[in-house]
């Protein structure tokens, strides 16, 4: 796949503004600034964007518990994210909503869900409202491995599957179900066989590997776009991060983490695109640059912001 | 005015709604050409308006509820059927977590214009996983909205409301009104939510009650009637928004509520009912609420086992009879 040096170095700006911004998130709740929880995406930076540089503006995605990665890399601003993480009135949810519910409409980001798996049939429902209106968008719906165990997955894809809908379903396999290892609850290697089961193509990849996901990604959307139907996308990769807030992560082997942590999937696309000189040290270190000005302005801005008036928790219930 | 089965009633809303709206579109198991949903009320609307429109699903309950949410944030009117009322416990997560708050917890950003219809009900000996009545579950869920027609006439003009709100619609059926018939017009007319409609007027006691318990509290006050006792019957069509006022209202007309009910008195609707009414009309009441409602058991198979469980003429005139002295 030959992929322009501007549409890399995108890529990388992308996967840079979601590295960081997780790091101020982390950094924010350590000072008690994040009220409840943060699933960070910190490690799966290359499956969100990867998948979302073959994405236009008007195709939709859904998201999960661990979202901040797939808005920002669907276009969502920073500013506004990090406004709803804290629960600010000039979050994309006016604050209802918090990290696990952050949608953005304008992008096509039709929100992340916490209960795990629900997402996936709401994908498969956005792909059959874009065949009814006769339109080529098509839908990204990403999910985790652990939540291929739940029978909305198998009702979801099945029927995205026997109604030709234009949906990729990105499992992003981290290996953790919260603290439950995928090898003690299936005993497949890879979830991508599953899509034997709905008749469709199963393609699993190195989610470490942006490029990689970007081209398989690629072929999936354009068969989607196409009208040939949906693919399961299995992306292995790993958080660099416990489950939650609050969690270290010991239920993962020292060694298991640090192999991980030399996959790194930034710093391994950095190494690619100087290595092929797309960048050079310099040209990366300045975006690198930007990109934590970015964060720290969107932070400033999240915290700079007003929370709600308390009365406003009884608006928008109903349209 | 012509008169038409509540079935055919619900069956013109479809009809007219999806010839009004192309987004408008219906899916659920068997509501197809093979088979027209288990109780006929999509009968000839996938001949008319093609399969895609009209779209059999698999049994998968859940995803037939996820897939009418993606759809209707991104721009269409879906009107899922469930088989059965009892079979939305497979939907429930749908249903209370994502259709009813993502309005809500997106901020507003979203609209979530679904209908869910479902048949309730007991009375025809399919037991326990096919006679629920279960609008309480519904009704204690922020972000849905319930309707409950008790005539061919409410059915029509709920149902047509329901497919233009832009709020989710819990809309419920119930099994033995579909052969019912009622006066319905011709011309187009629409029912607005949250307007209780008073079924039969009164001054003695009133009788709320829902669906198909609206037609045993006509027949109990008719043999109330010959007792003396005047009865006003008044039915909320929509449980939310529910119109307390005219509760309220007839409650400060009679003294005397009694309230009817399908489903298990304990924390069912009619529970909610009294307490609005004892919140509200509590000075205007001359004798306690009564109500009347399913044991808290599920619904058993055997015809004298289920005729026993569910509310008839003679629990609701007994009910009456000991708030009316």
């Amino acid at each position: 796949m030959k992929l322009k040096k501007e549409k890399m170095i995108e890529m990388y700006r992308k996967m840079l503004e979601i590295r960081h911004f997780e790091e101020k998130a982390f950094e924010l709740y350590g000072q008690n600034l994040v009220p409840g929880t943060l699933h960070l995406y910190a490690g799966q930076e290359a499956v969100a964007v990867g998948v979302c540089s073959n994405l236009r503006r008007d195709d939709y995605i859904t998201s999960t518990h661990r979202g901040h990665g797939h808005c920002i890399a669907k276009g969502a601003q920073l500013e506004r994210t990090m406004a709803e993480i804290l629960g600010k009135k000039t979050g994309y949810c006016k604050g209802k909503g918090g990290s696990m519910h952050i949608a953005d409409f304008s992008v096509g980001m039709l929100g992340a869900t916490a209960v795990v798996g629900a997402g996936i049939p709401i994908a498969s429902g956005a792909g059959l409202s874009i065949k009814l209106r006769g339109t080529d968008q098509v839908v990204a719906c990403f999910f985790g491995e652990g939540a291929s165990n739940q029978g909305t997955f198998h009702e979801g894809i099945n029927m995205a599957a026997i109604w030709t809908l234009p949906v990729v379903f990105v499992c992003e396999n981290n290996l953790y179900a919260m603290g439950t290892r995928q090898s003690r609850v299936m005993l497949i290697e890879n979830v991508a066989d599953r899509a034997v089961a709905y008749g469709i193509p199963g393609v699993s990849v190195d989610g470490n590997d942006v490029l990689a996901v970007c081209e398989a990604a690629r072929e999936a959307i354009k068969r989607a776009r196409e009208g040939k139907g949906p693919t399961l996308m299995e992306c292995k990769t790993y958080r660099h991060k416990g489950h939650s807030r609050f969690d270290p992560a010991t239920y993962r082997p020292k060694e298991e983490v640090e192999e991980w942590l030399k996959k790194d999937p930034v710093l391994r696309f950095k190494a690619k695109l100087v290595e092929t000189e797309v960048l050079t040290e310099k040209e990366a270190d300045k975006i690198e640059q930007d990109v934590i000005a970015a964060a720290e302005k969107a932070t400033k801005f999240a915290m700079d912001s007003p929370y709600p008036e308390p009365e406003e928790a009884l608006e928008e219930v109903y349209a | 005015m012509r008169r038409i089965t509540y079935r055919d009633a619900l069956r013109e809303a479809l009809r007219e709604e999806m010839l009004r709206d192309k987004t408008v579109f219906l899916l659920g198991e068997d509501v197809g050409r093979y088979w027209n949903g288990a109780f006929k009320v999509t009968k000839g609307l996938a001949e008319e308006f093609g399969d895609e429109r009209v779209r059999d699903t698999p049994i998968s309950e859940s995803a037939i509820i996820g897939v009418a949410a993606g759809a209707a944030i991104t721009g269409m009117r879906p009107i899922a059927e469930i088989m059965f009322g009892d079979l939305s416990a497979l939907a429930m997560d749908q249903i209370a977590n994502q259709v009813a708050k993502m309005r809500y917890m997106f901020g507003g950003q979203a609209k979530v214009p679904v209908v869910i219809r479902m048949p309730f009900g007991a009375g025809v000996n399919i037991a326990s996983h096919h006679s629920q009545s279960l609008e309480a579950w519904f009704m204690h869920v922020p972000g849905l909205k319930i309707a409950m027609p008790s005539t061919p006439y409410d059915a029509k003009g709920l149902l047509k409301t329901a497919i233009r709100d832009d709020d989710p619609v819990m809309f419920f059926e119930h099994k033995l009104l579909y052969p019912v018939e009622g006066e319905v017009p011709e011309e187009e007319y629409t029912i607005p939510f949250g307007v209780a409609d008073i079924k039969r007027e009164g001054k003695d006691v009133t009788i709320v009650a829902t669906l198909y318990m609206v037609h045993k509290a006509l027949s109990a006050a008719e043999m109330l009637t010959k007792e003396g006792i005047d009865v006003e019957v008044v039915d909320p069509r929509t449980l939310v928004p529910l119109d307390k006022q005219a509760i309220v209202d007839s409650v400060k007309k009679t003294g005397r509520i009694a309230i009817v009910t399908e489903n298990c008195k304990t924390a069912g609707v009619s529970a909610e009912i009294a307490a609005v009414v004892a919140e509200e009309a509590l000075d205007y009441l001359d004798a306690p609420i009564k109500r009347v409602a399913e044991p808290d058991t599920p619904i058993p198979f055997s015809p004298p086992l289920e005729q026993f469980v569910i509310p008839n003429e003679k629990s609701i005139v007994k009910a009456v009879k000991e708030i009316v002295y």
